[in-house]
């Protein structure tokens, strides 16, 4: 199936950025350390947080840095090339391909996570287990759940930076939404400080957006706290939005499919 | 410094025997890596007095941009001495900036998010260039190029034809003593690269601006050049007037013969074979330094003759045979007036 | 080569290349900044952008003290100062230098073989080539977050006090700054690794924007001997505070901030002419 193909040499061409990919697991691993040092001074000082241990609350931290890049966390994540062939009008090319765009995109963001997840992902969370008491699960079935929720988790990532990707057929420059879209995430997934720390509706709230599903459920999958009920209450929560954003993106595309059309290109 | 100013006997491009040898690391197996050199440039040796418009062309990776970065001083040469105007390009890079114009065909020298009219004004005050001079000479770019309508205009939105114009132009503001043009028609349609070409051939005759340039297209050199230098693999294999290259190069002229009718292969003709036949007509080749009458009256004498013409080569074939020799007899060291490279 | 006329040439060409660096850097960015305000909406945009990417990192900040009353033991406030103190540093030298890690594209697109070509020195044209206004967005959240932190603190401001801050300051900006141009020298020879200075340009700023008594010995160690951030703000600021530093270093190293500076500044410098040499004999 040319899903496969796409997502394979979306795969083999980010695994020749070697260098980069080395500087990322660097620059991953240096902020893992800081991040960590203050969450254990955080739950030194209020030792049952948002319901995490400290050995919790730090495999939280090395769990965000190994899912940075493959998730996206902070926007881009290829997608930015998409948005330059919409503003330059070469996408039209691809619209009259037989192969649809989102599927696409999503086949390619797929390749694009997995080379991630596994070049930049595993390296700092080793570090992490090494340097750090981590609550990492013993069981193989925990993590098998921890991957598929965050694939789930890519899913929802690509389903946002799509959307934001097809603004760019009406607005002139993406870059301010890119920029808004990625400081979201990076907010509002958890990144800086687990969501369950928020305090009261607040943090409530953030639980229930589609960001919550990019890494606190994963995080959350991987900790422990998630088990059986609430396990697979996360993975739905993931499945529909994901579900929701993948269809608004459609959406969205047969609109500018459309208008496309309508102004030629 | 003796004859900073370029003005004395000395050539304003004077270079000799300068190389270039670049250490690359080559995959030897599963994880060895071995050091290698490679020359790049090979010791070179030319002299390009004030005035004179030179073709340099050679085949990719003969050593021709890696001269020109030389030239330019992007690149320090790894031996030989090297001046333009009087100045050590490795040593005095910015004064020597002040004095020549590049072109690069294959990227800007512009600012590339800035609209062409800054990335002249940046040009102006980067360069000090005296405002009489600066605002005649950008009239006389932005007339002679049409550049009017596009000085508004970013420079990542120009077209590559309409960048080339703008890039001619910048490097040109400051009145340089020598421009260098690398492959300055790549890419460009037939009216843009006549208008390119026109422009030079201008400012060479006008201003008495020195040009390099290095190109693919060879009808730039016919048009442009009376001189013409072909590098390959690192060495100069000639350095003389265009019109030497047929001699240098051992060409071959062609005969095309039409017969009565269709015959077998013409035979038995001194110095001459037959290359192609295609119904009654049929081509000859032969040595460009033989004269052709007496093979004619071989032809005429023994095969039913109605028509014939010659064919001198192509500067395009004799390129070609030159490369094809390869460098391996050339030596480095001709002056500009020698006439053929060695043999 | 002709030796005997080297020297005086050298030493001309260094006072010459400090003014024409200047004068070349004064330029572009000026040109930079008049093409950015001819886009005016997309300018204050990318600005506000800039200011609450900063913003958001002050407020997850702001939620952990809704949890806690004191990191590390600092408050509030202190722990403000110190990161107002940080970002002030980082901005600035976002601001001047932060175009520097495009270098390695340049290196892979060949276009740093163009800034050769021109009369100036390379390393005026890569540091403003770019110049980004939009930057003055970390810079003004930083001021503010210092500002209100100034008001809060417990600190007697004397005319001594707020100079020790500016100066902070002035060696924090030179500090980052010594560090973008050496990351930047790097990518001569690693051109993919513009994510590697991250880890000390942002990453020193996230490090320096905590107390010091939250990370471990080993790790304030390395950024005081090594790649000495600490300079930047921690130990002046401890100095401010009234608090000991944790490494129990003399009183006198507080105060060592611009001597570290010039230090930085010298060593980026041999980094980023060794690099540039390299790049011009090897042409990669």
């Amino acid at each position: 199936m040319w899903c496969v193909a796409v997502a394979a040499g979306s795969f083999r061409r980010y695994a020749t950025y070697r260098v980069a990919t080395a500087a990322g697991v660097f620059t991953n691993t240096v902020f893992g350390f800081i991040v960590a040092y203050t969450f254990v001074a955080l739950w030194a000082e209020r030792p049952h947080l948002g319901g995490y241990g400290q050995a919790q609350a730090l495999t939280f931290v090395w769990t965000a840095q190994a899912l940075l890049a493959a998730a996206a966390l902070m926007g881009g994540g290829g997608l930015e090339e998409l948005q330059e062939r919409i503003r330059t009008g070469d996408v039209a090319v691809d619209l009259y391909r037989p192969a649809d765009l989102q599927l696409w995109w999503l086949a390619a963001d797929l390749g694009r996570a997995g080379m991630q997840l596994i070049g930049r992902g595993v390296v700092p969370m080793a570090v992490g287990a090494l340097v750090f008491p981590l609550a990492l699960p013993g069981d193989v079935l925990t993590w098998g759940w921890f991957l598929l929720s965050v694939l789930l988790g890519i899913v929802v990532s690509f389903g946002l930076r799509y959307l934001v990707a097809l603004a760019s057929f009406w607005l002139l420059d993406g870059s301010g939404l890119s920029m808004i879209s990625g400081l979201a995430c990076l907010f509002f997934s958890g990144m800086l400080l687990p969501l369950r720390v928020f305090p009261g509706g607040f943090g409530e709230v953030v639980q229930l957006l589609p960001w919550a599903a990019i890494l606190q459920v994963p995080a959350d999958v991987l900790i422990g706290v998630r088990t059986g009920g609430a396990l697979l209450r996360g993975l739905v929560f993931q499945a529909a939005w994901g579900a929701a954003l993948l269809a608004l993106g459609r959406l969205v595309q047969s609109a500018a499919t459309r208008r496309v059309v309508v102004h030629g290109g | 410094m003796t004859d900073s100013d370029g003005t004395g006997p000395e050539p304003l491009i004077d270079v000799r025997g300068i190389e270039k040898v670049f250490s690359v690391r080559r995959k030897a197996g599963r994880l060895r890596r071995v050091r290698e050199e490679v020359r790049a440039v090979d010791g070179i040796t030319f002299q390009v007095p004030r005035g004179e418009m030179v073709g340099y062309i050679g085949p990719n990776g003969a050593g021709k941009s890696t001269t020109i970065k030389m030239l330019t001083g992007i690149l320090v040469p790894s031996g030989g001495r090297l001046r333009i105007a009087g100045i050590d390009p490795a040593r005095e890079r910015t004064r020597l900036a002040r004095r020549i114009g590049v072109v690069f065909g294959q990227r800007t020298t512009l600012w590339w998010d800035l609209p062409l009219a800054d990335s002249y004004e940046l040009v102006r005050r980067m360069y000090r260039i005296p405002d009489a001079v600066y605002r005649a000479n950008l009239e006389r770019c932005v007339e002679l190029l049409d550049l009017a309508p596009l000085l508004a205009v970013p420079v990542r939105q120009l077209s590559l034809g309409q960048r080339m114009r703008g890039d001619i132009a910048a490097a040109l503001l400051h009145d340089p003593e020598v421009l260098y043009l690398d492959e300055p028609t790549i890419g460009l349609d037939v009216v843009s690269k006549a208008k390119v070409r026109e422009f030079v051939r201008e400012v060479n005759a006008d201003r008495g601006t020195t040009v390099l340039l290095t190109t693919h297209d060879l009808t730039d050199i016919e048009q442009l050049c009376r001189r013409v230098m072909v590098i390959d693999h690192g060495r100069l294999v000639y350095d003389g007037a265009l019109d030497g290259l047929r001699a240098a190069a051992d060409g071959e002229r062609t005969l095309v013969v039409d017969l009565e009718r269709e015959l077998p292969p013409i035979e038995g003709v001194p110095g001459a074979r037959t290359v192609r036949v295609e119904g009654p007509r049929q081509w000859l080749v032969f040595p460009a330094a033989q004269s052709a009458a007496p093979l004619v009256t071989a032809v005429a004498e023994r095969y039913p003759l109605v028509d014939l013409s010659l064919r001198e080569p192509d500067v395009e074939s004799l390129i070609a045979e030159l490369y094809a020799r390869g460098a391996t007899r050339a030596e480095p060291g001709r002056t500009p007036d020698g006439q053929r490279a060695p043999a | 080569m002709a030796d005997h006329d080297r020297w005086p040439a050298v030493r001309e060409g260094w006072r010459t290349a400090a003014a024409q660096g200047l004068y070349a850097y004064g330029l572009i960015v000026r040109m930079w900044v008049r093409s950015t305000l001819a886009y005016r909406a997309s300018f204050v945009m990318m600005a506000v952008g800039n200011f609450a990417a900063c913003a958001l990192d002050f407020v997850a900040i702001l939620l952990m003290f809704s949890q806690i009353d004191a990191l590390g033991g600092f408050t509030l406030p202190e722990v403000a100062f110190l990161y107002g103190t940080s970002g002030l540093s980082l901005g600035l030298a976002d601001l001047l230098l932060g175009s520097m890690d495009r270098l390695g594209r340049r290196v892979r697109d060949g276009t740093l073989d163009v800034l050769l070509l021109r009369p100036a020195p390379v390393f005026a044209q890569v540091a403003a080539d770019r110049f980004a206004l939009r930057r003055l967005g970390r810079i003004s959240q930083a001021l503010l977050v210092l500002g209100w932190s100034v008001t809060r603190l417990d600190v007697d401001w004397t005319a001594g006090r707020l100079l020790l801050v500016v100066l902070m300051t002035v060696c924090g900006t030179a500090i980052f700054g010594a560090v973008f141009t050496t990351g930047a020298a790097f990518q001569f020879w690693a051109q993919d690794a513009a994510e590697v200075q991250n880890s000390f340009t942002y990453g020193g700023n996230a490090l320096l924007q905590y107390p010091p008594t939250v990370f471990a010995k080993d790790l304030v160690r390395g950024v005081t001997f090594v790649v000495p951030l600490a300079f930047v703000n921690w130990l002046p600021a401890l100095r401010l505070l009234g608090r000991p530093d944790p490494l129990g270093l003399p009183g006198w190293v507080d105060f060592l901030g611009p001597a570290v500076a010039a230090l930085m500044c010298a060593g980026a410098a041999l980094a980023w002419r060794y690099g540039l040499r390299g790049y011009r004999s090897t042409g990669s």
